[in-house]
């Protein structure tokens, strides 16, 4: 299996767009500013203030977020004195019971596994990165982050959750639960977690050190 | 514009995940990122074939996703068959046409539109077309950034399902297009992700130093 050269080779702020492969020297950014493409304008870098503190701790509340969004009802309905409640979980086990599994699989993969994946992998690779240990071994968990985080529809999911109660308003009360305030806050954090997370931090560390 | 080295130009491998960028070497095999350990392709691999694959998959399940039923309601009043399209104009009478706007673009015209740029994108790459370069970048992104809010329909029937099981009431129960439904949209969510925008910029950049990196 070949090897590519040693990368040190290459000057460190050589960077290729990845969008339309233009090479260009990343500027350097000052906190708050954002690097386009030259060319095509596409997201190149950000140097978000504060970076790896404020997503820890912005992550840490998603993480408490998302389990007050799972374990309380989400919504419930009241009809003619009879109440039902649900839960994201029993909305997916009604849903796999009533013969719709591929579509339950779906929605739980989206709205349950991935967020969580997401969440646990930007925790996995923060926090030995603040205690100041690094490890090349991080590296595998962060590329699980980029491939899970197109998947997680958290927030898709909560306008589903609105258009759904509006269908149903006509027919039944319907009653917000702690888990729709959870989750609604947990889209907020998720957002501005995202924005705070400087990607580059995972790799401005020497990587070429060998482990001891 | 100035006449500018693409890293392909230049012999230059970009990691998609940490974005170091290698030299490619001449062999043949999977190369990996030297920072990152990430697989290194110096185009996404069968961009196109994928992309075309996928798109069309999507495209034929979008007829039954539209024609048949995406819900069933069964009530005092005898059961009622719910396509997408017949839930739209159910929102649309109830006087709540924000919320049926919104549900229109996401399940009807988010996924066409997806499907319709997907073809055009795939198509004008393979002719190797030189025009409207950033329009066509920004099309792409576009069709990324917006792919996953047709999930919309997926949750409704998740959650109304769900909720109505008042025994003798009213029950809902999903119906076949739902599940055509949630596969257009995971398969152009497939297919934009197995396009490379790279691709478009290719035509006006000048060859690889190394021949050997197939790019469709």
């Amino acid at each position: 299996m070949p090897a590519p050269d040693a990368h040190l080779s290459l000057p460190a702020t050589l960077i290729a767009c990845h969008e339309c492969d233009l090479l260009q020297t990343e500027p350097r950014l000052a906190p708050g500013e954002t690097a386009r493409c030259a060319r095509c304008g596409a997201f190149l870098a950000r140097n978000p203030p504060d970076s790896l503190d404020r997503t820890l701790a912005l992550t840490c509340t998603a993480a408490v977020l998302y389990v007050l969004a799972n374990i309380y009802p989400l919504v419930g309905l009241e009809m003619q004195g009879r109440q039902v409640q649900v839960t994201l979980a029993s909305a997916l086990h009604i849903l796999w019971q009533d013969g719709m599994a591929p579509v339950a699989a779906l929605v739980g993969v989206t709205t349950l596994l991935f967020p969580l994946l997401e969440l646990a992998m930007i925790l996995i690779v923060l926090v030995p990165l603040r205690l100041g240990r690094v490890s090349p071994r991080l590296a595998p968990f962060f590329r699980l982050v980029r491939s899970v985080k197109p998947w997680g529809m958290v927030e898709v999911f909560l306008l589903g959750m609105l258009v759904s109660l509006v269908k149903l308003s006509h027919l039944a009360t319907v009653i917000l639960g702690t888990a729709f305030w959870a989750m609604a806050a947990l889209i907020v954090v998720l957002t501005f977690a995202a924005r705070a997370f400087d990607t580059r931090l995972v790799w401005q560390t020497p990587v070429a050190e060998p482990a001891p | 514009m100035t006449r500018q080295l693409t890293a392909r130009e230049a012999g230059l491998l970009n990691c998609h995940v940490c974005g170091q960028l290698s030299r490619a070497g001449a062999g043949h095999g999977l190369v990996r990122c030297p920072r990152c350990r990430a697989p290194l392709h110096m185009r996404k691999p069968a961009s196109l074939a994928t992309t075309w694959a996928l798109t069309l998959a999507a495209a034929i399940l979008y007829v039954p996703a539209n024609l048949l039923p995406m819900m069933t309601t069964a009530s005092l009043l005898g059961s009622q068959e719910d396509t997408i399209m017949s839930g739209v104009i159910f929102l649309w009478q109830s006087g709540s046409w924000p919320l049926a706007a919104v549900v229109f673009f996401a399940s009807v015209m988010v996924p066409l539109l997806k499907i319709i740029a997907l073809i055009y994108l795939a198509a004008s790459v393979q002719r190797h077309s030189r025009l409207r370069l950033i329009q066509r970048t920004r099309l792409y992104r576009m069709v990324e950034f917006v792919g996953r809010w047709s999930m919309l329909d997926i949750y409704v029937i998740t959650l109304l399902v769900a909720l109505v099981q008042f025994q003798g009431l009213a029950t809902i129960q999903a119906g076949p297009a739902a599940v055509a439904f949630g596969a257009v949209v995971v398969l152009t969510m497939f297919a934009a992700m197995s396009f490379d925008p790279r691709l478009i910029w290719d035509p006006i950049a000048g060859p690889a130093p190394s021949d050997d990196h197939r790019h469709d």
